[in-house]
């Protein structure tokens, strides 16, 4: 077996170590991973080498030894054996490579665009997976849905109510951040990262400055460390209880979508108390946090908190003992833990799934400082499953911030007030966090001017997308929105 | 909350309306250009400010205005100001009707109208609105999905989203318009009947916000669509919605012009 470059989250190396694989070598990597306790985290193509030819670069998790390993491989004459069929986690991978560079992943078996139609402007009318037979029908739905919600297209293939199989075609929100991340920082990249997905603005902006900070050797300071996990978990529990109230509204129990509703406004508002910004626009900054949690600013939190944390213990309770709400939950949008592992889930989604994925847990270092961290798993796999280890790291989310208020290092909130607009040059860096919708993978290379030569963002939702439409494999349609809210993904992640 | 009679109190550091002190300005100085990452402030050249026999009134031609529906709120600008000739006031209040009412100017009144009688007619005690996410980062959409739960509770104002734009008395558009979202907006705006409303929320709905210049977006709704309300922010504050949408429908009092 080749040797990779093993690397830590947050670290950078020089280019010139990553090893440049044959073909055959670098798929067996990819391949082989499951089995071997490896997912990919990301898998694109690098401009490599003076020619800047397009080269497939894979990053693999090695989450029990709590490293990444990372490979390189030439694409020759435009094309490369898809790894699809016997990886199937890398489907979505390949077919994004396949339209961002134009190669050809050979043998890949549902080569299809991802955000650049062949058909400007529609989506619908690219070609779907479609089953034939008496009285099976379409539905179509979006990209304008019914709420207020991203766009999104969304085809099922039903007998009556039943659903054999859903396809869903995204790309409506890609607005090209990838591409204008290239060449920078520049003095927009920030506010661009900030608004990868704008619910995981503090996510994002972590991954983003874990990168330039191993890009500069200038880690983050103790203090801006504990601030930014401070607003991490509160990101995951404005959107954990949201959800769960949204879960709540979708099966018509409205006590617990009521409370949920103003709740989540509640821990938006503590993030605002943090930086001015209900979604934390601001916060995070290169080697720290930009504003500070005095002393008076921690204890008007932690009353605040204390008072949520009661309110929702109470609003979330009630959904675990009415039947009417577990009936409508259980058994319903089953992902099996096979099929998590073969999709290669994150987050939320996964560990409901019996996935014991977490960067928190793996590749967080002292991110977490002393707090034990609790690794939440359940086997089921429906909504209920999902809606319930959200509920568990509600409560963690919750101890966990009251622990660090009470517990802030001293010292400066970061290390310098400006970043230098050249970063190491030629270096390679990853970086993850775990987002509230699960693992936030960013990877940069540099150039020899030290400026972004390739810069690509993995949101959680890219890897879970697939999970969702597996979930509704044999229910009932009307379970759509239900099904749906477990995951909640995000399609400006998905589409950047 | 009992707004609009009484305005909740908001953190201490949200940021708000903008206010610049041209006259402590440097006379060469363009620090807050320099660092705004949307190009949101810009140095009129003007000849209005011309004084008696061909002097000019230095000041005001050089006058810097904030442009508010490209501004992002991220300070940038006060911490590069040498002078601290830059403020944010806390002022929720930013909304506008006309885009150029978006660029201010020192401390200048606040421009606003509700919509003139025959449209308050319709639209005053009832105003059903159809929501298109065109590329929105999902910030702007989450601030107002909070104004249907129990907080803010917009329905007491007979204000909703509705799922079809056939029961909508107009859109309330979100993101920069995506190249891949454009066919589906300006079907759902045709979808929906006259009199009709268009409401931008968001600095990319206004100008591309943090995305403006990308090939794969249009800098917001510009000249594809009349645009009768825009709200400003990154995403704006959920009372800031609020307050526009009020003050659209005449039910909020606002600051008198100049």
């Amino acid at each position: 077996m080749t040797s990779l470059l093993t690397i830590r989250n947050g670290t950078a190396a020089p280019l010139r170590t990553i090893p440049i694989l044959g073909a055959v070598e670098f798929a067996e990597a990819v391949v082989g991973a499951p089995a071997r306790g490896r997912r990919v985290a990301s898998l694109f193509a690098l401009p490599w080498g003076t020619s800047r030819a397009p080269h497939l670069a894979v990053v693999l998790a090695h989450d029990d030894a709590g490293v990444l390993e990372c490979g390189v491989t030439e694409i020759v004459g435009h094309r490369f054996a898809s790894m699809t069929e016997s990886c199937p986690e890398v489907h979505l991978f390949e077919r994004e490579i396949a339209e961002n560079w134009s190669v050809v992943p050979e043998g890949h078996p549902w080569l299809k665009p991802v955000r650049r139609w062949q058909t400007p402007n529609d989506t619908t009318t690219a070609e779907f997976f479609q089953m034939a037979g008496d009285e099976i029908h379409e539905v179509a739905v979006g990209p304008v849905h019914a709420g207020v919600i991203e766009p999104g297209h969304f085809r099922f293939q039903c007998h009556g109510e039943h659903v054999f199989h859903l396809e869903i075609a995204l790309g409506y929100q890609h607005r090209g951040i990838e591409g204008a991340l290239v060449g920078g920082p520049k003095k927009r990249t920030i506010h661009q990262i900030e608004t990868l997905a704008g619910d995981t603005t503090i996510g994002h902006a972590i991954a983003y400055c874990q990168l330039i900070e191993a890009l500069i050797e200038e880690p983050a300071t103790a203090r801006g460390r504990t601030l930014r996990a401070i607003a991490l978990e509160l990101e995951r529990l404005a959107n954990h209880v949201g959800d769960l109230g949204a879960l709540a509204g979708d099966v018509g129990f409205l006590p617990t979508a009521s409370f949920c509703g103003r709740l989540r406004g509640d821990l938006l508002n503590m993030t605002a108390l943090l930086s001015g910004n209900r979604f934390g626009r601001g916060l995070v900054r290169p080697t720290g946090v930009a504003l500070d949690c005095e002393p008076a600013r921690g204890q008007m939190l932690l009353e605040r908190l204390h008072a949520a944390a009661r309110d929702i213990e109470d609003a979330v309770s009630l959904l675990w003992t009415s039947p009417s709400v577990m009936s409508r939950f259980e058994e319903v949008g089953r992902v099996t833990t096979a099929t998590a592992r073969s999709l290669g889930l994150v987050g939320p989604a996964a560990r409901a799934s019996g996935l014991a994925r977490d960067v928190r847990a793996h590749h967080a270092g002292d991110f977490f400082g002393a707090s034990p961290f609790d690794l939440v798993t359940n086997e089921a796999g429906d909504v209920f499953s999902r809606a319930y280890v959200r509920w568990l790291e509600t409560r963690w989310a919750l101890d966990f911030v009251r622990a660090r208020l009470l517990g802030l290092p001293d010292g400066p909130i970061r290390a310098r007030e400006n970043v230098p607009s050249t970063l190491g040059a030629s270096l390679f860096a990853v970086s993850l966090v775990e987002g509230w919708r699960g693992e936030i993978c960013h990877v940069a290379a540099t150039d020899d001017g030290g400026r972004f030569l390739a810069y690509k963002v993995v949101d959680p939702s890219f890897h879970n997308w697939m999970g969702l439409q597996m979930a509704l494999r044999d229910q009932q349609i009307s379970d759509f929105p239900l099904c749906n809210k477990s995951f909640n993904l995000s399609y400006c992640g998905h589409d950047l | 909350m009992a707004y609009p009679a009484e305005v909740p109190a908001l953190s201490d550091r949200y940021l708000g309306r903008p206010k610049m002190d041209v006259a402590r300005c440097g006379a060469d100085c363009q620090a807050c250009i320099d660092v705004c990452p949307t190009d949101a402030i810009v140095r009129e050249t003007r000849q209005e400010g011309t004084m008696g026999a061909g002097k000019v009134d230095e000041r005001t031609s050089k006058a810097l205005r904030i442009d508010l529906g490209r501004c992002l709120f991220c300070q940038e600008c006060v911490k590069a100001c040498p002078e601290g000739a830059i403020e944010f006031t806390g002022n929720h209040r930013l909304a506008a009707r006309t885009r150029s009412d978006l660029v201010v100017e020192g401390e200048a009144k606040r421009l606003f109208a509700a919509l003139d009688e025959r449209m308050l007619r319709v639209f005053r005690r009832s105003l059903k609105l159809r929501q298109v996410s065109a590329g929105g980062c999902n910030a702007c959409e989450a601030d107002v999905n909070v104004l249907n739960t129990i907080g803010f509770d917009w329905g007491r104002f007979g204000i909703q989203c509705v799922a079809s734009p056939r029961h909508a008395d107009g859109l309330l558009v979100t993101g920069p318009v995506t190249e891949n979202m454009r066919a589906a907006l300006l079907k759902t705006y045709e979808a929906v009947a006259s009199p009709k409303l268009v409401i931008a929320v968001g600095a990319c709905a206004i100008s591309g916000g943090p995305f403006s210049g990308l090939g794969a977006q249009n800098d917001g709704l510009g000249t594809l669509l009349p645009v009768d309300l825009y709200i400003p922010g990154c995403p704006p504050h959920p009372l800031t919605i609020l307050e526009g949408l009020l003050g659209l429908l005449g039910r909020i009092e606002h600051d008198a012009p100049p």
